[in-house]
């Protein structure tokens, strides 16, 4: 089912948690709603299921008008950012809740209940569990108890909040990997909130990235981390390093070198900022031509399989960071206060008038 | 429901010997702060209730059995139990409605209706009653207008009832708000996603996470309706086998000097109170345990 939000707006009081919302959400597709705490991303989801009516705008499930319907008649599946699965039921009752609150006349008969309910135990691996109650599960149990209760009701869209978020790093791994191929298996339309930008990069087919009740920027995941909209964008997708400068017809002028920004032209001599990500720092002992910044090393890291290098600029107090192979460190041989070259590829310049924008 | 509820808490008590904990005070305090606390329950609560059994057994088992006989004495008990069977159900209705009110809904006003359910609380019972002679008594706003046409509610059954139900709101509706307010609206909301109607909602997600909680405040609620003296006595007017609960016949029948009697009658209110802390202890021991205590259903069962 495809979704379509145009120009949603909601307040809570004075508070503007969306603020003129448009959103496309095309049919079959997985994705992220990616942004800091804070930045409407459950009621953006609330607002989609119906738990929330938007001050202003309009929702189209499949290009019908599905703003004032109930939510009860939207007919989606929602994964709570807590569960909220009823404690008094056990995970068979939990999961089989939606199918036997229907009206008699679209209710499966007991025995096509109980069937359709062990496959989706089964499916998410909770048979040994189905007379348990919520309490006595783990975590990453609970979790699936909720997906599955979700899922029993055949929603053909689901609205996922945050549905890794009080796992162990590990848990969330496997759990975002089995999710994409479930989504891949049903054939649904699914949107999830995360404040992790791994997990959105990882498992989405479209991230959208929110702050402060905006968007800041749609795309698939190559998209905005590659280019992307704004330095919001930029920072918020990992670790960046800052240089400051100006740029001037084309050309920006960062901590002594010179580079090409095309896309600032018409730019005449203005306060700009180069965003380069860690592993974007190439480091050398000697200088290549007029692209490389000296630099020292303050400290090196090693952290998996790559190793993080802390640098100073000419007596500049502020670190840059770079990443590197473990091959290339050991071939480099650094050691800390020990001079070096640091060498800048793919920078994104901002302007300041962006950067404020 | 979250996931450190099942860690177990860890082993501290390891190396602690038995009597020697740099937390714990010397023998000798724990021992008088034990003694007075026993003492004390037992003076102010146990010996009066040794008292009003042994005073209502004084003449014997038989003289016990004619004072509750009594004609008078069997109408108070009667007036009594349809008090409460009149004023615990409505007071049950309110307090489910006050308590789903305010924990689901956003609305104006919503701060001074939790306030004012404690007003009966923290009023003197004997002003409770006198609101109502205030209004329905013959020289009250309503008053005449009720003599023309021949209603009678102060010193008859229906002011009793009104009084009693006053004094007793508070009891289901604060500890559902309370209870509510504690589990918050997901699971509402969830059932709601999964196409659950109003009622469906209530019945089969909010009530069950309640129940315990409304057998709570039923059995106080049902204890204060039987036992309430001020208020009641003030809307009364103690017309013996008409307008007498048991509390007020105690009153007369000590006030009588007819001391056997009165405390007879008295040990039905004693008795009763002891049943109430009995399933109310009960019923804190279900409140606590973490989920039903109960075989799991199958599935196509329920
Ligand atoms: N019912 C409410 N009443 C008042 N303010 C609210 C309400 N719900 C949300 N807000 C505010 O709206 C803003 C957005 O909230 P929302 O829950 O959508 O954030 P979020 O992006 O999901 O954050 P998180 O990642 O922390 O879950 C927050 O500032 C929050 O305080
Ligand atoms: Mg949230």
């Amino acid at each position: 089912m495809r979704i379509d939000l145009e120009k949603i707006s909601k307040r809570f009081g004075d508070f503007h948690a969306l603020n003129d919302i448009s959103l496309n959400i095309p049919s079959g597709g997985l994705t992220a709603l990616l942004g800091p705490s804070g930045s409407g991303k459950t009621t953006l989801l609330r607002v989609i299921a119906g738990l929330e009516s938007p001050d202003s705008g309009r929702i189209l499930f499949d290009g019908e008008d599905t703003t004032s319907s109930h939510v009860s008649e939207r007919r989606v599946g929602f994964v709570f950012q807590h569960y909220a699965l009823f404690r008094h039921m056990t995970v068979i009752e939990n999961v089989a809740f939606g199918l036997r609150v229907r009206p008699r006349k679209d209710r499966p008969s007991k025995k096509e209940i109980l069937e359709r309910v062990n496959d989706l135990l089964h499916l998410l691996q909770l048979e040994n569990f189905s007379d348990r109650y919520p309490a006595q599960l783990s975590g990453g149990q609970r979790q699936r108890v909720a997906l599955a209760r979700a899922l029993a009701v055949e929603p053909q869209v689901m609205l996922l909040d945050e549905p890794f978020g009080a796992l162990d790093a590990k848990i969330r791994l496997e759990l975002r990997r089995w999710l994409r191929r479930l989504h891949d298996k049903i054939n649904l339309t699914s949107i999830f909130v995360t404040h992790d930008q791994e997990e959105a990069l990882e498992v989405a087919d479209i991230v959208v990235i929110t702050n402060e009740g905006r968007i800041e920027q749609v795309g698939t995941p190559e998209q905005v981390y590659e280019s992307p909209a704004n330095p919001f964008v930029m920072d918020f997708l990992g670790h960046v390093n800052l240089f400051r400068g100006r740029v001037h017809s084309g050309l920006a002028y960062l901590e002594g070198i010179e580079l090409p920004a095309p896309e600032h032209h018409a730019a005449e001599d203005v306060p700009a900022v180069g965003y380069v990500r860690p592993h974007d720092l190439v480091l050398e002992r000697k200088a290549t031509g007029s692209g490389s910044i000296r630099a020292t090393v303050e400290r090196t890291q090693i952290v998996g399989s790559v190793v993080r290098v802390s640098l100073t600029i000419n007596g500049n107090h502020e670190i840059i960071e770079a990443e590197l192979s473990r091959d290339l460190f050991q071939k480099l041989a650094l050691e800390k206060g020990e001079r070096v070259y640091v060498r800048p590829r793919n920078v994104r310049v901002f302007a300041d008038d962006d950067i404020q924008a | 429901m979250s996931a450190m509820e099942t860690v177990a808490s860890p082993a501290i008590s390891v190396q602690e010997q038995p009597g020697r904990n740099a937390l714990s005070e010397p023998a000798m305090i724990r021992w008088l702060l034990t003694g007075v606390a026993l003492l004390f329950l037992g003076f102010f609560l146990f010996l009066p209730l040794l008292a009003v059994f042994g005073q209502a057994l004084e003449k014997g088992f038989s003289a016990y059995l004619a004072a509750i006989r009594e004609p008078d004495c069997r109408a108070a008990i009667r007036l009594t139990l349809l008090v409460a069977a009149i004023s615990v159900p409505l007071n049950l209705v309110f307090g489910v409605a006050a308590g789903w009110a305010v924990t689901k809904f956003r609305f104006p006003g919503k701060n001074l209706l939790v306030t004012l359910i404690d007003l009966p609380f923290s009023v003197s019972p004997i002003i409770s009653g006198l609101i109502y002679v205030l209004v329905f008594g013959l020289q009250g706003w309503l008053g005449p207008w009720l003599y023309e046409h021949d209603i009678k509610i102060i010193f008859a059954v229906p002011g009793i009832i009104l009084a009693t139900i006053f004094v007793t709101f508070p009891f289901v509706a604060r500890e559902l708000i309370a209870l509510m307010q504690a589990q918050g609206s997901d699971e509402e909301e969830a059932a709601m996603v999964l196409g659950a109607n109003g009622f469906q909602i209530f019945w089969r997600v909010t009530f069950p996470n309640i129940r315990w909680g409304i057998i709570y405040g039923v059995i106080l609620c049902n204890a204060r309706a039987m036992g309430e003296f001020g208020a009641v006595s003030v809307v009364s007017g103690h017309i013996r086998g008409m307008t007498n609960t048991i509390p007020l016949h105690v009153e007369i029948l000590y006030n009588e000097y007819n001391f056997a009697a009165a405390f007879a009658v008295a040990s039905l209110l004693a008795l009763l109170a002891l049943a109430t802390l009995a399933v109310k202890s009960l019923v804190e021991w279900k409140m606590r345990s973490p989920r039903p205590v109960r075989k799991p259903a199958q599935c196509a069962s329920t």
